[in-house]
Order: C-alpha cells, then structure tokens, then sequence
C-alpha cells in the first residue's frame, strides 16, 4: 500500500505544481513507483512543468465520470519506467469532482504505487477539500513573505480539522543574502510562526525558470541548487536523515578575504 | 546611516529590519486569524473560566464577554464578566479548585 501525499499552501504562485514535479520525480529517480494527481481542474499545468503536455488523452474527470478507465488516463513519463501522471481537466470547473470521488482515485492508485503525490489548487475552496480528501500527508510551501505564511497558517489550521496532523513544511524561495541583512524571514522565523516541523529548504534559483522552460524537472539537473535540495526531500520522504543543505552564498568580497585567510 | 545603525543591521539585531517588521506584523495577524477560525477556542476557554470563578462568585453566565481586542502592537484578552454575588470564602477554596 503506497502512501498519499497532498502538495498544498493555499497562496498561489509560491511553488506548489514545481514542487510537485520535482518531488515526485526525485522520488521517482530513488526506484520508487509514483503517480501525480493534478487536481487544479480549469488550471491545468502539472503537464506542461513536467514535460508531458503533448501526451494526454484523458484527463481527471474522464476517470472519475467513468468516460474512461483509470489505467487509460495515466501518462507514463518519458524519463522514468516508474513515474506516471494524471492530469487535471483543462476545460472542466472544480465541481466535476467530489472528495468522495478523489476518496475512490486515490484508494486505488495507492494499490498501485509506491507514492501518491497531489498537486493541490491554490485557496481553500472547493479544489481545496478535493485534494486532501484521500490524502494521508501534507506538505506545507510557504515563501518568506508575510502573505505566503499568513495563508499556509490558515491552511495548517484547515489540514489539522481536516485530520490531517503534522503536515510538515517546505520554505521555498529563500535568498539567503537577503536573510542576512535582515531584509528576508529565515527557516527559523517561519517555523517559529507556524510552528510545524520542516521538511526542506529550497533556494531562490534560476535554474527552475530554465527547467521549466523545457519541461525537465530541475531536480535531475546536477548543478542547480534547487535541484538538489528537491533531491534531499525526496530521500526524507523516503525516511533517510539527510542534512539541510548549506545554503550560504560565497559573499563577494568579505569571502574571497576569509579565503585568503584561510578561513574557508 | 550611524555607524551604530549600520552594525545593529548588519547584525541583524535591529528590530527596524523589514524581517523583524514582518514578523511583529504577521505575530499580530495570526492571533486574530487563529481565533477567527476557531469560534470553539473562545468558547471552551469560556466555559474554563466559568468554572474557576464560579469558585469564588456567582457571575452571570449569560452576560458573559470574552473577546480579543487588538490595538497597534498588542492584542489583549478582554473578558467582561458580570457578578451577581461573592461567596463566602473561608479557606477552603483550594479544596475546592484542587
């Protein structure tokens, strides 16, 4: 029996679908079976981040209205033999599906995978509900923005009357220059805020711009930071101890100084 | 910029850091936000305190007001609670409590 695993943060725009790509991908790139549930119906675009866009036949709501069969709407990825998608509906509004619906997809995709990863919609409305509805697990994404941590506040609030206990949280974006001279919130900040466990930290990079540019999950690029902070997730999913990675940015200057010092 | 400002924000020990700003406001946002969607919250914790001052008064538990109320930088508990009439109290409160 796999496990299911809702993306969500209720802010839009701070790295949910992204996360979902590399996560599952890097989960997928340890030997694991993993299928991602797009349930952003109307705002598809799980397909596009991951590459697979020019593939789909059906879609979501073809599978739970019964227009086809589960096994004919997942699209296999082109890189992994493990790793599956099952997109959102384009045309379709939020309420083709029920949670009662995701409750049934989501029981029978776990029979079958390793991973179960949901990408959620941004807010707390209708999408919302549908996507936690057959999850196990949250994870929290939040940037260092007082807009960001306000609404993931309100949706650990919603995930724990929902049952879901202890999501844990994934600070995306951080500059930790910024975060040096004050003029950014650090790890410590956001979880002393919201008081959840942390799952990862992902660094502001350009390399995700570029990744997705080519549908190519960054997470299987080895020289972007974010990609490998998506890899050290995907190993604590797992349940492997890996280290936060470091994230200080050589610092002009000041470091080529201690360097020369020797103290570096 | 003094000399002194400039090290205190190099520091980051400047409460005037926009960090710092965020934070205090955020810690402000999230006391009333977390009490908005939990009605229950202040209602359980009404009837908690029902139960302790009805040890040593009689209030009246219709007239009762618990509320947040929030100025520029600090939220309070306000409770607006109606006595009706003391009891006698000759030591044996704890007892009582306990």
């Amino acid at each position: 029996m796999g496990e299911v695993i809702v993306i969500t943060s209720g802010k839009g725009g701070v790295g949910k679908t992204t996360t979902t790509a590399n996560i599952g991908t890097g989960l997928a790139s340890l030997g694991y079976k993993v299928v991602l549930v797009d349930t952003d119906i109307g705002l598809r675009n799980l397909d596009v981040v991951m590459g697979l866009e020019n593939r789909i036949v059906y879609d979501i709501v073809d599978v739970t209205t019964g227009n086809c069969r589960l096994k004919q709407a997942l699209i296999k990825d082109k890189r992994f033999e493990g790793l599956y998608l099952l997109p959102a509906a384009q045309t379709k509004d939020k309420s083709a599906v029920t949670p009662e619906d995701m409750k049934n997809l989501t029981g029978e995709l776990k029979a079958e995978f390793d991973f179960v990863i949901i990408d959620c919609p941004a807010g707390i409305e209708q999408g919302f509900k549908n996507a936690i509805a057959g999850a196990e697990k949250a994870i929290v994404i939040a940037t260092p923005e007082v807009s960001a941590v306000r609404d993931a506040d309100r949706i650990i609030g919603l995930l724990e009357a929902a049952e879901l206990r202890e999501p844990k949280l994934i600070v995306n974006r951080i500059r930790p220059l910024m975060v040096k001279k004050g003029d950014m919130m650090g790890i410590e900040d956001m979880i002393d805020i919201l008081a959840i466990d942390l799952l990862g930290v992902v660094p502001d990079d350009e390399s995700i711009v570029v990744s997705t540019n080519r549908g190519e999950p960054a997470v299987l690029d080895n020289n972007s930071r974010a990609g490998e902070a998506y890899r050290n997730i995907a190993k604590r999913i797992t349940g492997q101890q890996v280290p936060l990675m470091n994230l200080e940015v050589p610092d002009g200057l000041l470091h080529k100084f201690k360097k020369l010092l020797g103290f570096k | 910029m003094s000399l002194l400002d400039f090290l205190n924000r190099f520091f980051g020990k400047d409460n005037t850091t926009s960090k710092n700003v965020a934070k205090e406001r955020l810690r402000l946002v999230l006391v009333h936000d977390r009490a908005n969607v939990s009605p229950q919250l202040l209602e359980s914790l009404k009837e908690d305190l029902i139960k302790v001052i009805s040890n040593y008064m009689e209030i009246d538990e219709n007239a009762l007001e618990v509320n947040l109320d929030s100025s520029d930088d600090s939220v309070a508990l306000v409770a607006n609670i109606p006595v009706v009439r003391m009891k006698r109290i000759n030591g044996e409160v704890e007892e009582k409590i306990g």
